[in-house]
């Protein structure tokens, strides 16, 4: 183990963005009070949108967003039209080639985006609203209430969600989109909630929190100003976590064929070439572009935790940097070289 | 002794909570579709049977709720799950029965295999952060996004399809009778190979990247440098004291994405109309099979939280901490 004084120097210099506050994570929306340490120049805005993966993340998710937008007006064919080109690979007519009754693939990918888009943005809007209201509420009051609030969630989190989902909804008469946001919600809201009372849990022992309830602060104010604001970065990673988990649950059920299959999107499109034998005739246009997107998604929805983990939890953000400038200096990189401050840590514990 | 109590605790309260809910689905949806289907199959149906589906769906209004609700649990504890209406008039149980193995069998060992793997990769990636390694990151990223279903379309149209190496569908060569012989058990794994590979494929990422995290936090804990500095084998310093402590989330992350990966696996099976749980309850969705859907799902969230219990005695093993009193 080689130590020379450059590491202690770069520790030093990695040490600062670790001591930022976790107030307003996302996209300096708190009080701009953090990056203040940073040597000379005006506080860095946005700081959040300077790690590469939250960008590339949000960049994608803007570009799916624009394409559930406007996407009914840009697909070139009707969906459900069908046509004499009957199982076309791609070409410049039909980019991503057509299926067995001469329908656009691309068309059926643009148009249903909406539909995952929607069920995932409603389905994590619904389970994150009630994962903070149960796990704010039982890590704050404590005690029996939190006991029973606990033990419901991880009756949630235990019990296999994709079957309960399966069942509910096979035994509904008619599932639209919106009701297989609701079923989705009422079954992934548990991983939120877990987190957010733990967190919660931490924060209510801490000095300000004290000061607010020791100048008789009602509780609500308590909650809404001092706790909720110092769990905007896990709200919003849980919020970004089920919107992937809901993307993938409809996709999956519509590939099931639970859901209505009349309504475009990735997985109805992914159920017809299964059920229209599109592997065993080899066309390989009919699932790839639809599984992609799914990819792409999901992706850019991970990119985007990664970049909320990152701006939490400084270890992992500043392993990545040092790792880099240690191999330029030739060093190899191994244990005990994570320059944090240890103070950084017990403040989050 | 107390967390191995609390948690016995824990597992009894889910288990009402799964029968309750399966108890309550049937009764609170719009709609009769039990009832119809019985007033078709009249006559064909034994009494017996039919008394057990109305218990079970909750036909008899005459019934208070709390009597219905008794009268389930006394139908489960005898292991009365109803009859299945598409393998009419085969009792549920049954038809369970016989595809519990396959899927135990191939998700079992798959997660098993996926964990393990992925446990023993993260480590070394994690170890050696910074380096060449640090790239398989993006593409577990992917891997980690991507349905398992659509890997399993994937793995199909380029094993079996084009290359020709594996079979597309089934779970052994139907020319073979079941029984214990190695060329039935050989078929058996041929068959189950491509599946296999699928799960590992796309559950291993997590993994990774998980034991990757924690070994990038862990290893620059005070007691890995103090172990580097008294000089003790690289090896050692990383799998005694870096690993040991890092695989403690790991396991109790297994247990919690249990039901995740269960999930995934179960739609895996459809692709591959492999005889296991999956393709059953998919079958059962299709053709509206009520009394074999629900069934289902209770034999699912049981084999889970057995599942549970085990990874719970693995990590009150590994831990210490969990055994002390207090």
């Amino acid at each position: 183990m080689t130590i020379d004084t450059s590491i202690v120097e770069e520790s030093e210099e990695l040490a600062k963005p670790s001591q930022t506050p976790m107030t307003g994570a996302v996209a300096a929306s708190g009080r701009g009070g953090f990056g203040r340490r940073r040597a000379g120049g005006k506080p860095p805005k946005f700081l959040f949108m300077r790690n590469s993966k939250a960008v590339a993340g949000l960049v994608i998710l803007a570009f799916f967003l624009l394409i559930a937008i406007i996407g009914p007006w840009i697909a070139p064919y009707d969906p459900s039209a069908r046509s004499a080109d009957v199982l076309q690979p791609p070409s410049w007519q039909h980019l991503f080639g057509t299926t067995h009754l001469g329908q656009d693939v691309f068309s059926q990918i643009v148009v249903g985006t909406r539909g995952v888009i929607v069920v995932g943005f409603v389905a994590g809007l619904l389970a994150t609203a009630i994962g903070v209201i149960l796990g704010v509420t039982a890590g704050y009051i404590g005690g029996l209430g939190d006991e029973t609030l606990s033990v419901l969630a991880n009756v949630f989190l235990v019990i296999p969600q994709l079957p309960l989902i399966i069942i509910i909804a096979g035994q509904l008469p008619s599932v639209g989109g919106v009701t297989v946001a609701v079923v989705i919600a009422i079954t992934g809201w548990a991983w939120g909630a877990r987190v957010l009372r733990a967190q919660t849990l931490s924060l209510r022992k801490r000095d300000f929190v004290e000061a607010a309830r020791a100048n008789g602060e009602s509780t609500w104010r308590i909650i809404t100003a001092e706790i909720l604001p110092n769990l905007t970065a896990i709200i919003a990673s849980g919020f970004v976590g089920t919107v992937a988990f809901a993307v993938l649950s409809l996709i999956t059920l519509s590939f099931i064929g639970i859901g209505n299959t009349g309504e475009w999107n990735w997985g109805t499109v992914l159920y017809q070439a299964q059920a229209q034998l599109a592997l065993q005739r080899g066309a390989w246009w009919w699932f790839v572009p639809a599984g992609l997107c799914i990819a792409l998604l999901g992706m850019s929805l991970t990119l985007i935790n990664f970049g909320i983990d990152e701006f939490v939890n400084p270890r992992l953000r500043s392993t990545g940097l040092n790792a880099r400038s240690l191999r330029k200096r030739g060093i190899r990189p191994r244990i005990g070289f994570t320059p944090v401050v240890h103070e950084a840590k017990e403040d989050r514990a | 002794m107390r967390f191995f109590l609390r948690r016995g605790l824990f597992y009894v309260i889910t288990f009402w909570a799964a029968v309750t809910i399966n108890f309550f689905i049937p009764r609170v949806m719009p709609g009769d579709p039990v009832r119809a289907l019985i007033a078709r199959n009249q006559g064909r149906i034994p009494s017996e049977a039919e008394a057990s589906l109305r218990i079970l769906f909750g036909l008899d209004k005459d019934a208070t709720l709390w009597q219905q609700y008794l009268d389930y649990w006394a139908l489960l504890f005898r292991g009365d799950l109803g009859i299945s209406f598409t393998y009419f008039p085969t009792p549920v149980s049954d038809v369970i029965a016989q595809a519990l193995p396959w899927t135990i069998g191939l998700v079992g060992i798959a997660t098993i295999l996926s964990f393990t793997i992925g446990t023993l990769l993260g480590t070394g990636i994690g170890w050696r952060r910074g380096t060449w390694a640090d790239s398989l990151l993006p593409i577990s990223t992917f891997f980690s996004a991507v349905p398992y279903f659509w890997l399993a379309l994937i793995a199909i149209s380029i094993f079996s399809v084009t290359l020709g190496w594996f079979p597309a569908s089934g779970s052994y060569d139907r020319s073979l009778i079941p029984m214990w012989s190695w060329e039935f058990v050989g078929s058996v794994i041929y068959y189950g190979t491509l599946p296999a590979l699928t799960v590992v494929i796309s559950s291993i990422s997590g993994w990774i990247l998980g034991m990757r995290n924690m070994m990038v936090t862990v290893s620059s804990e005070d007691y890995v440098t103090v172990a580097q500095a008294k000089g003790l084998s690289e090896r050692r310093v990383m799998l005694g004291y870096a690993a040991r402590n890092a695989i403690l989330p790991q396991v109790s992350s297994f247990a919690l994405s249990l039901g995740f990966i269960v999930g995934g696996t179960l739609v895996m099976e459809i692709v591959f109309s492999y005889q296991g749980i999956g393709y059953l309850l998919f079958t059962a969705v299709a053709a509206k099979d009520y009394p074999l859907m629900q069934g289902i799902f209770l034999v699912i969230t049981v084999a889970v939280l057995i599942a549970n219990i085990v990874a719970d005695i693995a990590y009150g093993i590994l831990d210490p901490r969990t055994r002390q009193e207090g």
